[in-house]
């Protein structure tokens, strides 16, 4: 098995839909109005769109893209304290490509990398750490981002510079974690959901029982869901199948990669290392408690924020942006009034438009400029 | 009495130090030692060999082949300089043949312009322009003029080179990216995606297996064949930087056409295809430095594929897709899943994902 090519199977798929089909039949709030399933994470959205999942599923089936893009979802005044840090002379900043374009208030990492600040690009924390052993006579600082998918690593990396002694690194923490954004989505008075596709790789970290809240309290049905399109078809029909049975459950769809316990060894080092913010900035949600993390003490050396000065001003979005609103999942991406016009990957406004699991950069790439152009 | 002297056959002269200085660069005797040493005794031929600030190549002889000139220029920056499957001097050759062979020319002649990084090993562009008369002896061309500079460390990154070609264009032949027609069939010669898949490869860590290796080839061979099998051939690109995609769309744009392409019948290496899985890449824009993408009307699409894959460098030719009537300038392509997603052109540069 490669796992590529056989969750990507056509028959698979036909007959999934077939059965997705029935069952919306059978469900009836599904004759007043459309049943609204969010899939959270931004690589749930991309698979939607490059597969053209959308166009395929029953009209009675609306899908509702979360604010799941740790890129996406960063403050543009943090985006400026990269690149005041980036400009440093003594500093190499390394961050992952996808980071690199997107805009802060005065230009994005990859401007500042033209005009002379040095930005690399790196695949992963360890990286990072090795630019640090190799050029001891300089700074060496990490764009750490990413949901609990990426903490680990960033963790490890951490708990790895102080086993080898290494003074010259620092990560400039932007770590975020789901729950608590899921569960400002579900206050949020503007959305009106039914179900959710739970993000496959952080639950690989965390396993699944951080999820019951969404259940136990808010009563909707949560599938966890691979990427693949046949994984996102049948947590679609599963998610379905709770809302006929009147069930709400947390159910496991990825289980070939999320164990139901989550990664004990990832999540003590993740422990070890960080510990909750009380609160943090959002772009386009605001701010959310606890919903941040942020290095202990015992590992301070280590943290860009206690390392260097960094500006640390709240910037606003500009005034057409609607990152908010599509990132809440209160509005599709062709419907911001910039999409497209002002807002393009090559001229972006947000962080939607250049980030690969960015709904708005998503929908330009793959299609549906069909449907923005029936809808205008 | 009349002496008639007799002409000096000039020796070549040679570098005695391991490493490029800047004297090298100087224009003195240091340069005409690195330019003997490491081109002229590599490229030697008869237009090459007055070494004079120009080659002269004769009118006539050229007109003999058809009634346009092709021309054409490149740069090539590449890093690594050797990576799986070839190095900057073979990729240089290849994509200045390649570009004036997809005009329908025949390619005659190259120059070689050359900035070297001052500490550059010499034995390294030796091995860089043997390379080039290599792949140059086995296109069928000559490097018949070039120039050579050196610059301070940090300069340039090692090597550049701009290679510059001219072909001449058969009367019979017309090819241009405008003239794609609804019917017409979309054809590849091979497998997408390796050259882009194996400088990736060679740069980072990713520590594969079996290495993949770079498909950089000359495919004026390959071209002539085709041209001669399917002599209606509308179009034809390499699809090099910006992959398979972006001539799509350069094709649709002009043609003012719809391109719509079968994923099922796009073809890949596994390798490749696992290496864009991991990393989040899209091979559809992955370079290619051995593929051309060729729009052929659809009575000839056979022929063409027959002539293709009798060819070494067409082996897995493949019919990917139609040209149709429908928003111009679109491409779409057809997923293995059934449904149908756009095929952009790429902004900016492909970047891998983070989570």
């Amino acid at each position: 098995m490669k796992y590529v090519d056989e969750f990507r199977d056509a028959q698979k798929a036909k007959s999934l839909l077939h059965e997705i089909e029935i069952l919306v039949k059978a469900i009836p709030i599904a004759k007043e109005r459309p049943i609204a399933i969010m899939e959270v994470c931004g690589g749930h959205t991309h698979s939607i769109f490059r597969y053209g999942l959308e166009g395929m599923l029953p009209k009675e089936i609306e899908l509702v893209h979360g604010p799941g893009c740790p890129v996406c979802v960063l403050p543009m005044g943090r985006v400026d304290d990269c690149v005041a840090v980036a400009k440093r002379p003594e500093v190499i900043f390394a961050t992952f490509g996808d980071a690199m374009r997107v805009p802060g208030s005065k230009g994005s990492l990859l401007q500042a990398k033209a005009d002379g600040a040095d930005v690399r690009m790196v695949y992963s924390p360890m990286d990072a750490l090795a630019l640090a052993k190799k050029h001891s006579d300089r700074e060496v600082v990490f764009f750490a981002i990413g949901f609990e998918t990426t903490i680990p690593s960033t963790a490890l990396t951490v708990l790895q510079a102080k086993a080898d002694g290494i003074k010259n690194f620092s990560l400039f923490c932007n770590h975020i974690t789901i729950v608590p954004t899921i569960k400002a989505i579900l206050d949020s008075p503007d959305l009106q959901l039914d179900g959710f596709l739970g993000p496959g790789h952080v639950s690989m970290v965390i396993g699944t029982g951080p999820y019951e809240f969404v259940a136990n309290y808010y009563k909707r049905p949560m599938v966890v869901a691979g990427f693949e399109p046949l994984d996102v078809l049948q947590s679609i029909w599963m998610v379905l199948k709770q809302i006929k049975e009147g069930r709400s459950e947390i159910e496991n769809q990825y289980a070939r990669i999320v164990p139901e316990g989550g990664n004990s060894p990832a999540l003590a080092a993740v422990a070890e290392v960080y510990e909750l913010r009380e609160f943090f900035e959002w772009r386009g949600l605001g701010s959310i408690d606890h919903s941040g993390v942020k290095l202990r003490d015992a590992y301070a050396e280590y943290d860009a924020e206690r390392k260097f000065i960094i500006p640390n001003i709240k910037i606003a979005d500009p005034k057409s942006c609607q990152c908010g609103e599509v990132l809440k999942g209160v509005i599709k991406p062709w419907q911001c009034k910039v999409f497209g016009s002002a807002c393009t990957p090559e001229t972006p406004l947000g962080a939607l438009m250049v980030s690969s699991e960015g709904a708005c950069a998503a929908y330009y790439q793959y299609g549906g400029v069909k449907k923005y152009e029936a809808a205008s | 009495m009349n002496v008639v002297p007799l002409p000096r056959r000039r020796s070549l002269g040679q570098v005695h130090v391991a490493k490029v200085t800047l004297a090298h660069g100087g224009g003195g005797k240091a340069m005409k030692d690195l330019i003997d040493d490491v081109f002229v005794s590599a490229f030697n031929n008869c237009l090459l060999g007055p070494l004079e600030d120009q080659a002269r190549i004769d009118l006539s002889a050229l007109a003999a082949h058809g009634d346009r000139l092709a021309f054409t220029t490149d740069s090539f920056v590449v890093d690594p300089l050797f990576f799986p499957g070839g190095d900057i001097g073979k990729l240089a050759v290849c994509g200045t043949v390649n570009d004036l062979a997809v005009g329908g020319a025949r390619p005659l002649y190259l120059s070689c312009a050359a900035i070297i990084e001052e500490g550059v090993e010499l034995d390294l562009l030796r091995r860089i322009a043997k390379s080039m008369a290599e792949m140059a002896q086995q296109a069928g061309v000559q490097f018949v003029t070039g120039d050579t500079k050196v610059v301070q460390k940090g300069a340039c990154d090692k090597v550049f080179l701009t290679t510059t070609g001219v072909g001449v264009i058969r009367p019979d032949r017309s090819l241009g990216a405008d003239r794609a027609r609804p019917g017409d069939v979309v054809i590849v010669n091979g497998l997408l995606g390796d050259h882009g898949a194996a400088i990736l490869g060679a740069r980072g860590d990713m520590q594969l297996d079996s290495p993949i290796e770079s498909d950089c080839a000359p495919l004026n061979g390959l071209i002539e064949a085709l041209l001669t099998a399917a002599p209606g051939t509308r179009a034809l690109r390499d699809a090099t930087r910006g992959g398979l995609a972006t001539v799509l769309n350069e094709f649709a744009e002009a043609s003012q056409a719809a391109i719509e392409i079968d994923e099922d019948m796009t073809p890949l290496r596994s390798e490749v295809k696992g290496f864009c899985e991991i990393l989040g890449l899209d091979p559809l824009y992955l370079a290619n430095e051995g593929k051309i993408v060729a729009v052929v009307p659809a009575d000839e699409a056979d022929k063409a594929l027959v002539a293709l894959r009798a060819h070494p460098f067409g082996r897995e030719a493949s019919a990917i897709g139609v040209v149709r009537s429908g928003e111009p300038g679109r491409v779409t392509m057809k997923t293995v899943f059934g449904g149908t997603r756009i095929v952009d052109t790429l902004v900016g540069e492909q970047l891998p994902r983070i989570c």
